[in-house]
């Protein structure tokens, strides 16, 4: 079979799939749309939230990423796995043993405040906002390179498939479809994985392969054959980084923080049926995303090795297929810049920003012209990072089916995360904004319909902005994990840890995490992008990293201020006592 | 600090409780806390330890043909993480059932 026909099957096959389950697994009552009812098995839900947390970025952009940083990438590896440790033991049984929908209930709860529910719910809405335009443009390049539909097109129909299960179904929906999304997209990674390895290395399993030789007789490990190659090049060496290490140091924290302070991931331990199987469920989840994470730094270096083998010195009129397909979806471009017919890869940007491709005109060799401004290096190559894993498979020229699986496997990974992220957004308006701050009175139905109306608007923002996205995948992602690691991970942690803490200081910290972090993001990303470079930086700590200081600033000023104000009453203590200790855990409103 | 009811925070006289059973959180949180700061401090040493901050140091050693230090940012970190969730569930079973505090059978569908 053609590997076209191939992709048509199994991307329709899989959402087929979906669609079945999320008829099946219908919600009825606002606590099956919210937590599943609150009886999910551990296991179940670990997978679930692996599927939940593993996506686009982590399926398309992470490995793409590891390639081109090499060790720099590392922060990726650690600072996504990392933070399930933090969850671990220090949220998820707590928050389980609390016993209630959403995040911004657990902030509103035990700071005994409307308006700290209120900010709570701004954060969440801006951090899963940020999250979801990734996620609805990694759908639209799939779409638009597999299925030859313009990437508009991609993201309605992805918007259908989700809209489908996410308002139908709810979170039971989403469980359920996230678990079989899980077995697709780890399915699909894993099996280009082995072949590489295997082709590369003689050994299938990646991770082994990474450590082992390369099966072209020299007799060099993997990484000393990649250090080796491109520092011939001019690139720095795999295993070592260009960033610093402070700014290495910060950007991993600022992740695993955010991780554990990512409302669509938190609220997955709330579906559990006790605080004992929230603890389980986090291993679980961790050994499912962990599958991924090992597997994932190698493809990255395998990709690099083999990218760099086919393509540089390599005549463009001889180029791959998958080289020129690419180009077609201008996500590849090569300028000729020494006329001799053949790509030259070598560090830098061969022009200025992303290609404006001329329309209709091809150069000497047929590769499609761009109007960018020249840069003066030699490296005439321009390569999406966002593309490795998918071209992957094109690359170590893998047969059809796996490249078709590829393309099911990245949507699974892209669909799964949306849903979540709708469904933390629709709960937060129905459920905090309605329900729990401005209309008290209204019904169970008139409730979970509000639900459903917010989880559709959420759909329609979330598709403008994967249309029209704000940067690239990964990039945005980033903002989101600064965000949460300075406005709700602090604010969750001090609610369990300390007695003390109460709403004034909450509050406090929160708005000035999270206002700092914005600002300092917002500065060096959309305002001065060109003063974006170390040199002025705040103590070298990257945009991406710092998280970390906004962190720091909400627990001083949240210890600070409520030190100097009342404590909060007797029975915000009686509630901490209560959730620190497993006995007891409710199904989700029960009162 | 301002306390209203002039007494200390963790004090738990509005709840009514006896005191063994308050005396039996306060251990059961003590013993809770112990692990945590065990558990975390393994955490740091091996992500921000080995894989960052003593990176260049450890990749003199090799693994097969990884660098140390670059394994342990790539790979040994990740292992490390799991182990360390799965002794927490573990160990912190234990805890729950040793101060009579599981969900074992009595939690659930309450």
């Amino acid at each position: 079979m053609e590997t076209q026909t191939l992709i048509y099957l199994f991307v329709g096959l899989s959402f087929a799939l979906y669609i079945a389950i999320a008829i099946w697994s219908r919600a009825g009552s606002t606590s099956e749309f919210y937590v599943a009812g609150g009886g999910v098995n551990p296991v179940v839900n670990g997978m679930a939230t692996a599927a939940d947390w593993m996506s686009a970025a982590s399926f398309l952009s992470m490995a793409g990423l590891i390639a081109f940083l090499g060790y720099d990438a590392s922060v990726y590896l650690m600072g996504w796995t990392g933070g399930y440790v933090l969850l671990a033991l220090l949220l998820a049984p707590y928050l389980r043993k609390f016993g209630e929908f959403t995040v911004p209930d657990f902030i509103g709860t035990r700071y005994y405040s409307k308006a700290a529910r209120v900010v709570a719910v701004v954060c969440l809405i801006f951090i899963s906002f940020t999250y979801i335009a990734g996620q609805m443009r990694g759908v639209g390049i799939v779409f638009s390179r597999f299925l030859d539909v313009p990437i508009l097109w991609g993201v309605v129909i992805g918007m259908g498939i989700v809209f489908i299960y996410a308002v139908l179904g709810g979170m039971k929906g989403i469980t359920y479809t996230q678990v079989a999304q899980y077995c697709v997209l780890i399915f699909a990674y894993m099996v280009p994985a082995f072949f590489i390895s295997f082709m590369l290395t003689g050994n299938p399993v990646p991770a082994l392969g990474l450590g082992s030789e390369v099966s072209d007789g020299s007799g060099m490990y993997v990484l000393q054959k990649l250090d080796m190659v491109l520092t011939d090049l001019g690139f720095a060496a795999y295993t070592d980084g260009s960033k610093s290490m402070i700014d290495v140091f910060c950007i991993t924290m600022a992740l695993m923080v955010g991780t554990a302070g990512l409302p669509h991931v938190i609220v997955r331990f709330f579906t559990v049926p006790k605080a004992s199987d929230a603890r389980k469920s986090a291993f679980w989840a961790l050994v499912f995303i962990a599958l991924l994470y090992t597997t994932a730094g190698p493809v990255g270096a395998f990709a690099r090795l083999n990218f760099i083998d086919t393509v540089n010195e390599q005549e463009y009129a001889q180029a791959p297929e998958w080289f020129t397909n690419w180009e077609a979806n201008d996500l590849i471009a090569w300028r000729d810049k020494n006329f001799d017919g053949r790509m030259q890869y070598r560090p830098g940007d061969p022009f200025e920003g992303a290609p404006v491709f001329v329309e209709g005109e091809t150069g000497l060799s047929g590769e499609r012209l761009t109007e960018n401004p020249t840069t003066a290096n030699d490296n005439e190559v321009y390569v999406d990072r966002d593309i490795m894993v998918l071209a992957n498979p094109e690359i170590a020229q893998l047969p059809g089916w796996v490249i078709a699986l590829v393309a099911a496997g990245g949507l699974a990974a892209a669909l799964s995360t949306a849903a979540g992220l709708l469904l933390v957004i629709s709960s937060s308006v129905s459920h905090d904004l309605l329900k729990q701050t401005f209309r008290p009175k209204i019904t169970e139905k008139g409730e979970l319909r509000a639900a459903r109306i917010a989880a559709t608007a959420a759909i329609v923002v979330a598709g403008y902005l994967g249309v029209y996205p704000p940067g690239w995948v990964a990039q945005v992602v980033a903002f989101a994990f600064g965000l949460a690691a300075a406005s709700l991970f602090p604010a969750i942690v001090m609610g369990i840890f300390s007695m003390r803490m109460n709403r004034e200081g909450a509050i406090a910290g929160m708005v000035s995490g999270l206002g700092f972090t914005f600002l300092y993001i917002a500065y060096f990303k959309l305002w001065e992008p060109a003063a974006n470079v170390e040199a002025n930086w705040l103590l070298g700590i990257s945009p991406e990293g710092i998280g970390v200081v906004g962190m720091v600033l909400n627990f001083a000023v949240a210890i600070t201020v409520a030190a100097l104000t009342k404590a909060p009453p007797a029975d915000i203590r009686k509630l901490v006592d209560n959730i620190r200790v497993p006995r007891g855990a409710e199904t989700p409103h029960m009162h | 600090m301002d306390q209203p009811d002039g007494k200390g925070p963790d004090e738990g006289q509005t709840t009514g409780e006896p005191d063994s059973e308050i005396e039996s959180h306060r251990a059961y949180w003590r013993a809770n806390l112990r692990l945590l700061g065990t558990l975390m401090a393994v955490w740091f040493a091996v992500s921000f330890g080995a894989g960052i901050l003593f990176r260049p140091f450890l990749d003199q050693f090799h693994l097969g043909g990884y660098p140390l230090g670059f394994w342990f940012a790539q790979q040994g970190s990740i292992y490390v993480f799991l182990l360390l969730i799965a002794v927490y569930v573990v160990a912190m079973h234990r805890i729950d059932r040793k101060f009579d505090l599981d969900d074992d059978d009595n939690g659930g569908r309450g």
